[in-house]
């Protein structure tokens, strides 16, 4: 009985999503605001990618959410799965040496995701990707070593400390902004950084430093939890 | 450019339902991830470059290892049958 309604559940869901899917045009816009930014943002924030723009500049406070959502949500996985116990010393009697290729192939991958992580975050504002993006794949680049040799561990005190400083220079680049009389978290240009060349690395003004920040946070929070949840035990099958 | 898109459309629904059907749980954490990167695949066929690239590193990467890892904690981590009852 549940397995039939649950079925007729999904059936409506899916003849509901078919009969909005065929209604709509695909590949037309039909939102107007994506027109006038499209036309406005080179000049007026000075990227060469518009998604940079929106996040950062049109819809900066919204990228500020973001970022408490996914300190909020990793806070809180990492204090449901990770919890620390005293077996530690337990454990690293078992810990069990990694296989020859998976080490070297980890100890290669390493710099180059480091490196990629970083020209992703760098030229967020002029090509796909920024600091989202760049911040996971250096998180992903800091836990390898941690998955592939056990023993290892990343200090936890500096990623905390990474972590902050990156929210609290998001925070301060916004107020920065407030000092030269323009709205919270707006990026800008006309101070000493200068406003550089459109296309180049040194332009947008703020917004590359902006979207540095959002990068080191979120690779730091990742890592942070990927790691925190790695160093909780494995749980003893006891059902089986 | 529609072949291409039902072969990726095609590979995204079967490990969907391998994710489904698979017994074992690595191997189901694994098709969730083909799924992700063919996801990638089409939003990098349909011109959002961004969106591909945070499905690939999100989706595919942290999303999957975030899953092992779970598994790992709460003990479900079996390679196979024959390994376990080794």
């Amino acid at each position: 009985m549940r397995n039939i309604s649950s079925l007729l559940f999904s059936g409506g869901l899916a003849f509901l999503l078919l009969v909005l899917a065929t209604q709509l045009p695909f590949g037309h816009t039909s939102m107007l605001l994506g027109n006038d930014i499209l036309q406005a943002a080179p000049d007026e924030v000075g990227t060469g990618n518009i998604v940079a723009a929106v996040l950062l500049a049109y819809r900066g406070i919204d990228t500020l959410g973001e970022l408490a959502i996914l300190f909020t949500a990793a806070a809180s996985v990492g204090l449901i799965l990770g919890q620390r116990s005293n077996h530690s010393a337990k454990r690293d009697k078992t810990i069990t040496e990694s296989h020859f290729i998976t080490s070297r192939a980890s100890d290669l991958m390493m710099p180059l995701l480091i490196i990629v992580g970083f020209y992703i975050i760098f030229y967020g504002h002029l090509t796909p990707g920024g600091g989202f993006q760049g911040g996971v794949i250096l998180a992903i680049a800091f836990f390898l070593p941690v998955l592939t040799r056990p023993g290892t561990t990343i200090d936890h005190g500096m990623i905390t400390i990474i972590e902050g400083l990156a929210g609290a220079g998001f925070i301060m680049i916004g107020l920065w902004a407030m000092l030269y009389g323009k709205p919270f978290l707006q990026p800008f240009f006309d101070t000493f950084l200068g406003n550089g060349i459109f296309g180049s690395l040194w332009s947008a003004g703020t917004l590359p430093l902006l979207y540095l920040a959002v990068g080191l946070k979120v690779g730091a929070e990742l890592a942070g939890l990927l790691v925190t949840i790695s160093e909780a035990p494995a749980a003893e099958v006891e059902r089986t | 450019m529609i072949w291409i898109v039902s072969f990726v459309v095609f590979i995204m629904l079967a490990s969907a339902l391998a994710v489904l059907l698979l017994p074992n749980l690595i191997a189901a954490v694994a098709a969730s991830s083909v799924v992700s990167l063919s996801l990638a695949v089409l939003f990098a066929l349909m011109k959002a470059p961004d969106v591909a690239m945070t499905e690939a590193a999100i989706g595919a990467g942290l999303s999957s290892l975030l899953l092992a890892m779970a598994l790992r904690r709460l003990g479900l981590w079996q390679l196979d049958k024959e390994q376990e009852s080794k």
